[in-house]
């Protein structure tokens, strides 16, 4: 788990962590605060925080009654930045599939393109 | 319905990517799309010059598919595994393994087909054996991306295409 962005995706693939963040990203709150909506014990929040601080995704503050979290942007900015690019990727994918299913969903036009490339694809061949 | 077109990505447990799409089309064409090796052709990691120099399936369980794409500069990804569940339009279960492997052990993607209204939702799932297998994808992702290299960027097409 060396890598900072394993270390991101772990922190990120509990559901509570995620819900802790989207809370966070609304403003800081302590322990006390997040333990009440999630209806969690303060040391259950506590163990989430922990592992939130370590992947770097929260700091917390240093008054030692409240003790603060507060939502760091840049390794969910670097996790976010992977998932957009993965995701416009397969959208280039899906785009072209849907051109093809409009295209099978009109029979005459099915059958002229596919001789078409029936026959651009064999001169490929044969090259 | 104006989001239907949008792709949603999730990580359903820590061994898994999985990716929504809907598609304006019922089910048996785009289980077609997926499995025809002349439809395939079409739409399939074909980007950036990328084309198939091998797209073989034989769409039966325990049947072998075998992918290889060609760049323009020569370079080739290839891929490939066996059918272990399929059923017609609605769900089709494969392996997946790269000749050159960059995740350790072999994935298990699964596609399930739902059709609404003449529309069909396309959910399609892998599982890798590992947390590590599958953050060695996120990693490789993010890397790639920073290198901005059109070869890297199709193995990551190709290994992260889910069903055959």
């Amino acid at each position: 788990m060396g890598n900072p962005l394993d270390v991101t995706f772990a922190a990120l693939a509990d559901p509570t962590r995620r819900a802790i963040l989207a809370r966070l990203a609304t403003g800081d709150a302590s322990v006390t605060d997040l333990a009440q909506p999630f209806e969690m014990s303060q040391a259950a929040v506590s163990k989430h925080l922990k592992v939130l601080e370590r992947a770097g995704l929260i700091t917390r503050g240093r008054d030692a009654q409240r003790r603060p979290s507060r939502i760091e942007g840049r390794p969910l900015a670097a996790a976010t930045a992977w998932l957009e690019r993965y995701r416009t990727i397969w959208e280039d994918n899906y785009e072209r599939l849907d051109a093809l299913l409009e295209e099978l969903k009109t029979p005459t036009t099915k059958q002229t393109t596919a001789k078409q490339r029936g026959h651009t694809e064999r001169s490929h061949t044969k090259r | 319905m104006t989001n239907t077109a949008t792709l949603q990505i999730t990580t359903p447990s820590d061994r898994e990517i999985a990716m929504t799409r809907v598609l304006d089309a019922p089910r048996s064409l785009v289980f077609d799309a997926w499995t025809k090796p002349e439809l395939l052709k079409r739409w399939l990691g074909v980007r950036g010059g990328w084309t198939f120099a091998v797209c073989e399936v034989d769409l039966k369980v325990g049947g072998a598919y075998r992918f290889v794409w060609r760049g323009t500069d020569g370079n080739e990804l290839a891929m490939g595994g066996v059918y272990r569940e399929i059923v017609r339009p609605e769900r089709l279960v494969n392996t997946e393994k790269f000749d050159d492997p960059w995740y350790s052990g072999e994935a298990l993607d699964t596609m399930v087909l739902l059709e609404q209204n003449g529309k069909t939702t396309c959910t399609t799932t892998i599982r890798y054996e590992s947390l590590e297998a599958r953050d060695g994808v996120l990693k490789s992702g993010m890397e790639t991306g920073v290198a901005e290299s059109y070869d890297t960027l199709d193995d990551l097409l190709a290994s992260i295409r889910s069903t055959a």
